[in-house]
């Protein structure tokens, strides 16, 4: 089953055409990178993919949801979708542990025991089992990274989108998310992700996709896509990216 | 001709309780009026923005004494006998909405967007995005100076002494004309002003710090 379904999408910011046409499919269980220069839409797909950004044209469908323009509707695509931004965004006046339970209380009704389980097997989830009353400016980088991930995960997301989740972080904490990632990957969930990467992109998505000049360049397998990319521009964009 | 003695002390020290009143009504009258506004500034209407804009820029320009002459007066025009309490209520009221409206506009806007779209992903309602998220954040940002503007309604309610409600600045001015003795009047009604709103500077102070100092964190 298609998790996500994305159709010639359309986007514009006044003049700037950031989308031309970009139409993407994403089963259940895969896992696909985005790549690309900076500038080249890679967040502004995924924005508009759980409807941060409303688009011009084109059609969007993920977990079963058609996007809309209802807010309501609007909030039930939302429940099955799960975005991690590079900068955390974490409600900083809340534990890790209320962090989590927030949504799954407020949005799903669950009761505050049923939440506060929940969140705490998120957290272990993510490594982070003894951190449950932190507050985010006790946290490294790193940490508070995992808590948004756990935070998205405790909602049960059909599918995760991820962007650039890394670009903040020191090298040596870098690691420590991946590593979430990947253990995610292994337990079948669906995973869209932005990054900056390669050798992670490489080793994790199944496929790897090049967005340029807001249109999917090139796309495949993640092994042959990067071992043997076909066009010039991502032959120079892996050589830039590598070098 | 009488001296000034604890009597009269007294009589300042009783007023106190008509500063207080006042003071209260406008906090409260003008917070109510002053969350509405702010909302309505932050909501995406074109409209409401101008409207309100409109209203807070009137109102902030305003000498708070005409502001208070226009509700003492204004409505003996139709006919109404107007008590200067509710003059005075009224036009503190006003004035505060105005100015806690744009304090707690400007501490909205502070909170970082990210948090907004944060708490739209994961598919709470504006509602309880405010309440939850957005709120208790920017009500920690807005402590101090909302504390501060408290102290600023204490000392407005003085001027409430011009349309005859005996607050402790009439009460100073009564027992000064009593008395001819105006610096003991005037320096017990001092001593007052000072005995309530030090506390509040100081509280004031410290949250500052705190926020300063703590992040986010309640
Ligand atoms: N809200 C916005 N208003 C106006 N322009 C925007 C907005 N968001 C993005 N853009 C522009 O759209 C283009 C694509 O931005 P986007 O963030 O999607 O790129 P990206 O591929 O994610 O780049 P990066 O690797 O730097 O994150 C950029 O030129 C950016 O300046
Ligand atoms: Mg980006």
């Amino acid at each position: 089953m298609s998790v996500v379904v994305a159709k010639n999408i359309h986007k514009s910011f006044g003049a700037l055409q950031v989308l031309k046409g970009v139409s993407l499919t994403v089963e259940g269980g895969e896992v696909v990178a985005l790549i690309g220069r900076s500038g080249s839409g890679k967040s502004t797909f995924l924005r508009c993919l759980n409807g941060l950004e409303t688009i011009d044209a084109g059609e969007i469908e993920v977990a079963g949801h058609r996007m809309s323009s209802k807010p309501a509707e609007l909030r039930k695509l939302r429940r099955d979708v799960g975005i991690v931004f590079q900068s955390y965004n974490l409600f900083p006046h809340l534990t890790a542990g209320e962090n989590i339970m927030l949504a799954p209380v407020q949005v799903k009704g669950l009761s505050r025991k049923a939440a506060r389980d929940e969140a705490q097997r998120c957290l272990s989830l993510v490594g982070l089992g003894d951190r449950f009353d932190a507050y985010p400016d006790m946290l490294s980088g790193g940490q508070q990274q995992r808590v948004a991930i756990a935070r998205s995960l405790a909602m049960q997301p059909q599918v995760l989108l991820f962007d650039e989740v890394t670009s903040a972080l020191d090298p040596e904490l870098t690691g420590e998310v991946l590593a979430v990632i990947e253990s995610l990957a292994r337990d079948g969930m669906t995973m869209l992700l932005v990054t900056h990467e390669m050798g992670f992109a490489r080793r994790v998505a199944n496929r790897t996709i090049f967005m340029k000049d807001g249109v999917i360049h090139e796309e495949g397998p993640s092994a042959e896509f990067f071992s043997a990319p076909k066009t010039p521009e991502l032959q120079a964009f892996l050589r830039s990216e590598v070098g | 001709m009488r001296t000034f003695g604890s009597p009269e002390f007294l009589f300042i020290v009783y007023a106190l309780r008509w500063t207080l009143t006042l003071t209260v009504i406008a906090f409260i009258g003008g917070g109510i009026m002053g969350i509405v506004l702010a909302l309505l500034r932050i909501a995406r209407s074109r409209v409401l923005r101008a409207v309100t804009t409109f209203y807070m820029q009137v109102i902030q320009g305003l000498p708070l004494l005409v502001l208070l002459f226009l509700c003492y007066y204004a409505p003996s025009l139709v006919g109404l006998e107007i008590a200067a309490l509710t003059a005075a209520a009224v036009a503190l009221t006003i004035n505060s909405s105005a100015f806690l409206g744009a304090i707690w506009e400007s501490a909205l806007r502070a909170i970082p967007k990210a948090q907004w779209e944060s708490a739209d992903a994961l598919a709470l309602t504006p509602y309880k995005t405010l309440r939850f998220v957005i709120a208790p954040q920017a009500i920690r940002l807005a402590l101090p100076s909302t504390v501060g503007f408290l102290v600023q309604i204490i000392k407005q309610t003085s001027l409430a002494s011009i349309i005859g409600f005996i607050e402790i600045t009439r009460a100073g001015q009564l027992v000064s004309n009593a008395t001819f003795e105006p610096l003991k009047a005037f320096l017990s009604v001092a001593a007052l002003y000072f005995a309530v709103c030090f506390p509040l500077t100081q509280l004031s102070l410290w949250l500052e710090r705190r926020t300063a100092r703590g992040g986010a964190r309640t």
